[in-house]
């Protein structure tokens, strides 16, 4: 069986986010950027996949910007066997949206024909979350998102999901879409023979172009403002103090 | 010229990173607190490193290791620096120096070291005997087809894991004009040889766990197979193959350096004094750029040395230079540091601390910053007659 991951290039999370001195995105410029974290542990779930016999070949892609290339050489030092990238703009700070995304990534799945998707449930850059939903809407194929376990087993697969309430375990036909959850795996660290071994792994360079798609944006950013900052508290000196505290708040 | 990284340069620098963070940092209060490197933790760190094929990446292909060059190991120390030398030092470096070995000696210390079986620990510094190396009093006498020992080492870093030491030993002394100068041969000896005694050194205020420690041999017999490259030739295999590691100190300099700063710039933007952020004060200000200035320069000139190494050009001058700027260097950084921080840069609560009382013994091991002065400078003069 093929697996396909789609990796994206995003901020680093250990980078504190600066908004843009015109509020129009967040500054990316001379920031170190790394793959969405999330991008990572489906990496790693596709390589325990091959290393379990379940699938022979991973496919990374990554859509966005030519520099996204260090990213798909990441996922191929993990393990992935080829990538394929597909540029889709020349500026760093332009996202590409999750429709355009899903639209891209069924062009290459029509010609690749994965029997697995495994993608992060969402990237940490802006936290869209769409991008695997709206891909299995659009190839009519089923889905499990939030995925902190996953067997395949057979023609289906068997997905633990982290919902609101607790964990619900469902079995979906292959082919199928896996969002992937924090707590699916801990992704390996890139083995120095596999860093080496990377450059050598065939790297398709492709443009929007290509695919016949239209990635023009659907949504306009109106605004982008840091999240408010947290007023100091008071440290009070009994129980009484907190509840008529709490009283004057209007908290109770 | 050709200053970015490449791809695969730019992965190694990542994944150790990640390395030191998520495997080292998190271990280094308690190594501060106990100045011991428990068993499993040191052990559990090798096999990781074992894993990720980094263990002994200084070593070639031809012996089953990545055969890193030199400015691809100079980027993976570098971020090693950042780290406790007392628990990268399991993120196994075995000595260069090894592939001087010969025959048997290749099966029994080369390749069990690089495979990570068997640790190595180099031994040259007595206590008479420091800079001066041709002043060592430790000596072997020829007896009956052996080598006899009688001496001490002392400040032998990695001794206390090591199971064979790489000792530098007196085997004559040569007459010349300038007086008596030692003939030096490299003996490889094991853990455990009657006569040869391991035993904690001094309590160091650099690099709590990082131990040193003092070598004893009391008429200890050594065959001729414990010879590393030739009778009398200690200072050929020590040019060979010890001249490169120089650039170790330099390294790992920059990396704590920068490690440092981004404490420093942190504070220096956080922290509030007189109704503003005290990095709106030149008096801060200033110092966090002499900070990054220093760091970058240190960089570059040690990332320069190595690609002279690997370039093949001559090269001791500017590891010298490396050497010392940036040992130097890394002191006025932590220095710096602590002033941003105030009084709590002293306090045990911040890493600070314990990085300047590192930061000292840069200046000191492998050649203190007045022998680098003195390569650089004679490597200079001496070529015009001075």
């Amino acid at each position: 069986m093929k697996v396909l991951v789609p990796v994206k290039r995003v901020i680093d999370y250990n980078v504190k986010v600066r908004v843009k001195a015109d509020g129009s995105g967040v500054d990316l410029a001379n920031v170190k950027m790394s793959m969405n974290p999330f991008d990572e542990i489906a990496v790693e779930q596709a390589i325990r996949l091959r290393e379990a016999g379940k699938a022979d070949e991973i496919v990374a892609v990554s859509i966005g910007v030519k520099q996204a290339q260090e990213t798909l050489r990441t996922a191929l030092a993990m393990g992935a066997d080829r990538a394929i990238l597909i540029e889709a703009t020349d500026d760093v700070q332009t996202d590409i949206e999750p429709l355009a995304v899903a639209k891209l990534l069924k062009a290459v799945i029509d010609a690749e024909q994965p029997g697995l998707v495994l993608a992060g449930k969402q990237a940490i850059d802006n936290d869209m979350n769409a991008t695997g939903q709206m891909l299995s809407a659009l190839l009519g194929w089923s889905q499990a998102t939030y995925a902190s376990e996953l067997d395949i087993d057979g023609d289906s697969a068997i997905v633990t999901r982290e919902v609101d309430g607790g964990l619900q375990t469902i079995k979906v036909s292959m082919p199928t879409i896996v969002t992937v959850d924090l707590r699916l795996n801990e992704p390996r660290y890139a083995s120095l023979p596999n860093i080496m071994k990377a450059k050598r792994k065939p790297m398709d360079m492709k443009t929007a172009a290509d695919y016949d798609v239209d990635i023009s944006p659907r949504l306009e950013i109106t605004a982008t403002t840091e999240p408010s900052t947290r007023a100091a508290g008071i440290i009070v000196a009994s129980v009484d103090e907190l509840i008529e505290k709490l009283k004057d708040a209007g908290a109770i | 010229m050709q200053f970015g990284l490449t791809e695969e340069q730019q992965m190694i620098t990542d994944t150790v990173r990640t390395f030191v963070e998520k495997e080292i940092y998190p271990h280094e209060a308690l190594i501060e607190q106990t100045g011991e490197v428990p068993h499993e933790l040191a052990q559990e760190i090798k096999q990781k490193t074992i894993d990720l094929g980094f263990y002994a990446c200084n070593f070639p292909e031809t012996v089953g290791c990545a055969g890193l060059n030199h400015l691809e190991f100079a980027l993976v120390e570098r971020e090693l620096g950042r780290g406790s030398m007392a628990l990268n030092h399991f993120f196994g470096r075995p000595q260069n120096i090894l592939m001087a070995c010969e025959g048997d000696q290749i099966d029994c210390y080369l390749m069990p070291a690089v495979r990570g079986e068997r640790m190595d620990a180099l031994a040259m510094t007595e206590p008479g005997a420091g800079s001066d190396i041709r002043g060592m009093k430790c000596t072997a006498l020829r007896e009956g087809g052996d080598w006899v020992v009688n001496g001490t080492k002392h400040f032998i870093s990695g001794a206390d894991h090591a199971d064979f030491i790489i000792v530098f030993i007196a085997t004559g002394e040569d007459q010349t004009p300038k007086g008596p100068k030692k003939r030096i041969t490299a003996f490889l000896v094991d853990r455990g040889t009657p006569g040869f005694t391991i035993r904690d050194g001094y309590k160091s205020v650099s690099h709590r766990g990082y131990k040193n420690m003092v070598l004893e041999f009391d008429d200890c017999r050594l065959p001729d197979a414990q010879v590393l490259g030739e009778v009398d030739g200690g200072f050929a295999v020590m040019n060979t193959w010890l001249y490169a590691t120089r650039i170790t100190v330099a390294t790992m300099s920059v990396g704590r350096a920068r490690r440092v700063f981004d404490y420093a710039l942190d504070y220096a933007a956080e922290r509030e004094q007189f109704g503003q952020k005290i990095g709106k004060f030149q008096g801060i200000s200033f110092q966090i750029a002499d900070m990054i200035t220093e760091i970058d320069a240190a960089d570059l000139l040690t990332l320069a040395a190595a690609n002279r190494l690997d370039a093949g050009l001559p090269a001791n001058r500017e590891i010298a230079s490396a050497k010392l700027y940036a040992s130097e260097m890394l002191s006025r950084v932590t220095d710096a540091a602590i002033q941003i921080h105030g009084g709590m840069g002293l306090m045990d609560d911040y890493p600070l601390e314990r990085f300047w009382r590192d930061a000292r013994v840069e200046r000191i091991w492998d050649g203190t910053s007045e022998i680098q002065r003195h390569i650089i400078s004679r490597e200079l003069l001496r070529a015009m007659g001075a």
